[in-house]
């Protein structure tokens, strides 16, 4: 079953608050994983591995530099799980 | 040539068994307090020792869940005891080029080594921490400390078993000296409590287990001695020019006047019985420093409560120091905080300098019937007052 935006988004926020203790309020869609949540090279692979399990889905590593925004992240999730 | 560059200590930080920082250390070590608990984890009872001294203040209490999940055990260590004794130096105000970090480990980090080796059989290589090889390499608890303090002189990581901690403390200090550096963090750390090291000290024999009284169980010197027990925690000194120091106005504790480096040649774990190792490091020491055996007053021996290590020790001091070790007060704080590998040597040389400043020589516990082939003078019980003015300490 699909997910949707708004439950990936929710997912996401939790994800990012544990790897990175930026408070899930602070988490939108625009972003950037690097420059607004310091989330570095390393903390970004355990947010993919992270949200592999939780979403059901895979994440291949050349597609890991293309997201770069929350946003980028919701919605590669959103259209693997359809 | 210009005068000799003076090495001072100017700031002190610990976290120990029985305390979380330097002053709550020093204050339950001349209380005479064990930090030997038997252990609650699941995997205590299978092997042959159950009990350790752990930290008495756990990293969780005082550092964020999101710093520590990058961070082995042995790094939130080092961070700890770093910023308490960066703190206690005034924070200086150093060119970052001109300052070193020097931070040891025996083993480095094992337990990290081993969780993720757990997770890698169990959920695969993709569930793997990408943080694995930064937490558990040795140089890892000197590398956190360089980069939150941004030292640019280098940073370094002596790896010697159980001397780790005090040849730290002696890189920083020739690394001062030789003027590659006004001001080194220096010390030691361990975090090696986890099943598979236990039992391999076990296998080697070298653990008490005397699992009926852990508080009871490092007795260095006392004649039923079985064994070590297995301490982690941190010791960190700031090492500073002397120069450098005073026009600061920074608050001096003692200065680092010289040290002696040597090796046994003698077997991989055992001492040479005949001591000839430490005989010559403390003569080398004495003549680096321009002192003789006379000047000494106080020595914070290694005695780790193993039968065969202690009066090995205890017998080369008696020989390098000839009679004057009459005078000299031993302390065999291990008695207290068990042993902390790699942390020892950099927490014994924190209780070193407490001990210059207070003027007192720590205890040692837990000496029932002391071995009579020990020929120097132990510090049992209450500490002991030292004599004012200059004195040495080792």
């Amino acid at each position: 079953m699909a997910l949707t935006q708004a439950d990936v988004l929710a997912g996401l926020k939790e994800i990012v608050e544990e790897v990175a203790g930026i408070p899930a309020a602070s988490i939108e869609l625009d972003k950037n994983f690097s420059d607004d949540l310091e989330v570095d090279s390393l903390s970004m692979v355990e947010v993919v591995v992270a949200s592999e399990e939780r979403f059901g889905v895979k994440i291949p590593d050349d597609q890991v530099t293309e997201l770069k925004t929350v946003g980028d992240a919701v919605d590669f999730i959103v259209k693997a799980s359809a | 040539m210009s005068a000799q560059r003076r090495v001072v200590v100017t700031g002190l930080g610990a976290t120990t068994p029985i305390g979380g920082d330097a002053p709550s250390t020093w204050a339950a070590l001349l209380a005479g307090k064990s930090g030997a608990r038997t252990l609650t984890e699941d995997w205590a009872n299978t092997i042959p020792v159950n009990f350790a001294a752990r930290v008495a203040v756990e990293p969780s209490e005082v550092m964020e869940r999101v710093e520590l999940r990058k961070l082995d055990r042995s790094e939130a260590f080092a961070l700890i005891a770093s910023r308490e004794a960066w703190k206690d130096a005034g924070s200086p105000e150093v060119d970052n080029e001109r300052l070193g970090v020097v931070i040891a480990s025996g083993i480095g980090g094992v337990t990290t080594l081993l969780d993720q080796y757990d997770v890698l059989k169990e959920k695969g290589a993709r569930s793997v921490s990408p943080y694995t090889v930064p937490m558990l390499m040795p140089n890892g608890p000197a590398a956190h400390v360089g980069l939150e303090f941004k030292a640019r002189a280098g940073v370094h990581t002596p790896v010697s078993a159980c001397a780790s901690g005090a040849e730290a403390i002696g890189y920083a200090f020739e690394m001062i000296r030789n003027n590659r550096a006004d001001v080194i963090i220096s010390g030691g750390v361990e975090a090696a409590i986890h099943a598979l090291p236990m039992a391999g000290f076990a296998a080697m024999k070298a653990l008490s287990t005397r699992s009926d009284a852990p508080e009871r169980a490092s007795r260095p010197y006392d004649l039923d001695r079985d064994g070590f027990v297995l301490g982690e925690g941190g010791g960190v000194l700031i090492l500073e020019e002397y120069e450098h120091a005073k026009a600061r106005g920074a608050k001096i504790y003692c200065e680092i006047a010289g040290q002696g480096l040597t090796s046994d040649g003698f077997h991989i774990a055992a001492p040479d019985p005949d001591g000839n190792g430490v005989q010559r490091a403390i003569k080398f020491a004495l003549a680096d420093a321009g002192i003789s055996t006379k000047d000494v007053v106080h020595l914070n021996a290694h005695a780790t409560s193993t039968p065969a290590g202690d009066v090995a020790e205890a017998n080369a001091l008696r020989l390098a120091l000839g009679a004057d070790a009459d005078h000299v007060a031993v302390s065999a704080t291990k008695s207290m905080t068990g042993h902390l590998l790699g942390g020892a040597g950099a927490i014994e040389s924190v209780f070193l300098v407490k001990a210059i400043q207070d003027r007192l020589a720590p205890p040692t516990i837990n000496i029932e019937n002391l071995d009579p082939a020990v020929t120097v003078d132990v510090v049992r019980e209450k500490p002991r007052a030292l004599p004012a003015g200059d004195i040495a300490d080792q």
